[in-house]
């Protein structure tokens, strides 16, 4: 019964989506060159995002899952922050650090002239910085929960430690791995309010989907309306297709 | 115990209707944020029991609203052009403030800007706000009487963030209001070529206003001798 009231909660909003879709002007506002840009630069970045999530959120969630080091509560909780973090700030975090006068960006622009803000780069940044944590708690609890008697087996007869990560360890947990990326995907995908705040909103080239739906809010809502159907059929086709792929049990 | 309950009912219906009478909303463009909030303060304060709620979004979304029958006592908006799209749900509308486009830049003004023209240089990043809402617009008139062509870096969805990031030196220069110039950490640059550009702020009470009195008399407050020394302390402009 109550699953049934959480399943009309979320179905709802896109109901109410569905029925603001301007069907007549469809076609024109898909083809559009503002939402073309924006699909390709969303899909391109999220997919780079969700790819730099699983290199460096891996080894990360290790560490979390495995190794004992002084001060390992404060880490995790670094590793959650961006979780709870509203988007904007974690933009404006980004900009301080790494912005062309930031932290690290200032040195990094006078020595390369490298300027990551206004630039896909920072879109990228800004959507793994919010989308690596998925990564991480999902491959975590999975090296938590798994039955350390098959490590251990595998070391008694011989393996050496890279063979076991690979042909023990990381099969075993392939599921969550895929749940993870899955997960940070579908939150790079969406991402919106770190992106607008580190790397700006110019089309074609830091003008993601919900940058675009924001923008056209102002000024033509059947726009902002058509973008959200789009985001909402792609990211449905993703999850649902590679939910039955990856995760069937 | 029944009767407790209905004189229970009874306070409260009671306490809504005293509250609603003395209430009255007013729906106001983004920029006038922070002067409309010492308006409310300084109005209040002339009148005991009042309370004055600011609704502040953007213009053209206010207006929609309006179009919608959300119960609004008085509008103003950043543009004569979005006022005239209610026309027909508001009194005669005055223009009661006045704004400029402004060019801003980090301080120290590490891109060396010296006006409009400078923005076409491609060693420096340009933000401007979006095409569309009300300050994109003012900022691509002003830059299309300079005859000058910029490919900003960004466009920003709202004037706050385009001066937040030129204030942060992420951007080299941005055109913004000339109130958010002042409110800002930044540098400003006179702007010549366009001194005739100016946007104008019209209020008006809302005909279906839940609170007529109220709305009538806020109105007449922000036009008034009081109103017009909050606005100017807020770089507003006189009409």
């Amino acid at each position: 019964m109550l699953g049934g009231v959480g399943l009309l909660f979320l179905a709802l909003p896109i109901a109410g989506l569905l029925g603001r879709v301007p069907w007549s002007r469809l076609g024109e506002i898909l083809a559009s060159e503002v939402v073309v840009d924006a699909l390709v630069l969303s899909i391109v970045s999220s997919v780079w995002a969700t790819a730099i999530a699983l290199v460096l959120g891996l080894p990360l969630a290790w560490l979390l899952a495995r190794a004992e080091f002084p001060g390992k509560p404060l880490v995790r909780g670094l590793v959650l922050l961006p979780l709870v973090l509203p988007p904007v700030v974690a933009g404006t975090a980004l900009l301080f650090a790494l912005g062309r006068r930031g932290l690290l960006g200032e040195p990094v622009a006078d020595a390369t002239g490298l300027v990551l803000p206004f630039s896909m780069g920072g879109v990228v940044l800004a959507a793994t910085f919010v989308a690596m944590p998925f990564l991480v708690i999902t491959v975590e609890g999975a090296l938590r929960s798994m039955d350390p008697g098959h490590e251990a087996a595998a070391r008694s007869l011989g393996a050496r430690p890279w063979t076991v990560l690979r042909r023990v360890t990381l099969p075993m947990i392939a599921p969550s791995i895929a749940a993870g990326l899955l997960l940070t995907w579908a939150r790079a995908f969406g991402e919106f309010g770190a992106t607008i705040t580190f790397a700006g909103n110019l089309q074609g080239r830091t003008q993601t989907l919900p940058l675009a739906v924001f923008v056209a809010l102002e000024r033509d809502r059947d726009v902002a309306v058509a973008i959200s159907l789009l985001m909402v059929v792609v990211s449905l086709g993703v999850l649902v297709a590679l939910r039955d792929r990856w995760l069937r049990t | 115990m029944r009767f407790t309950l209905a004189s229970g009912i009874l306070l409260l219906v009671g306490a809504c209707g005293t509250s609603s009478g003395g209430e009255i909303v007013v729906s106001a463009a983004s920029s006038l944020t922070d002067a409309f909030g010492a308006v409310e303060t300084a109005y209040e304060d002339a009148h005991p029991g009042v309370d004055v709620v600011v609704n502040t979004a953007g213009s053209r979304a206010l207006a929609e609203q309006i179009l919608q029958g959300a119960p609004v006592d008085v509008f103003a908006p950043a543009d004569t052009a979005v006022m005239d799209r209610v026309t027909d749900h508001v009194a005669d509308a005055v223009v009661f403030a006045t704004n400029r486009p402004a060019l801003v830049v980090p301080r120290g003004n590490p891109g060396g800007v010296t006006g409009l023209a400078d923005l076409a240089r491609d060693d420096l990043l340009v933000g401007l706000c979006a095409e569309g809402i009300p300050c994109g617009d003012v900022a691509r008139a002003a830059l299309a009487r300079a005859e000058v062509t910029v490919s900003p870096a960004t466009e920003e969805p709202n004037v706050r963030a385009l001066l937040t990031k030129v204030e942060a030196g992420e951007l080299d220069a941005g055109i913004v209001y000339a109130t958010d110039a002042a409110a800002g950490a930044v540098e400003t640059v006179p702007i010549t070529g366009a001194p005739d550009l100016v946007v104008r702020y019209p209020i008006a009470a809302v005909t279906a206003a839940p609170n007529p009195g109220g709305a009538a008399d806020f109105v007449a407050f922000v036009l008034s001798d009081d109103g017009r020394a909050i606005l100017d302390e807020y770089g507003f402009g006189s009409p």
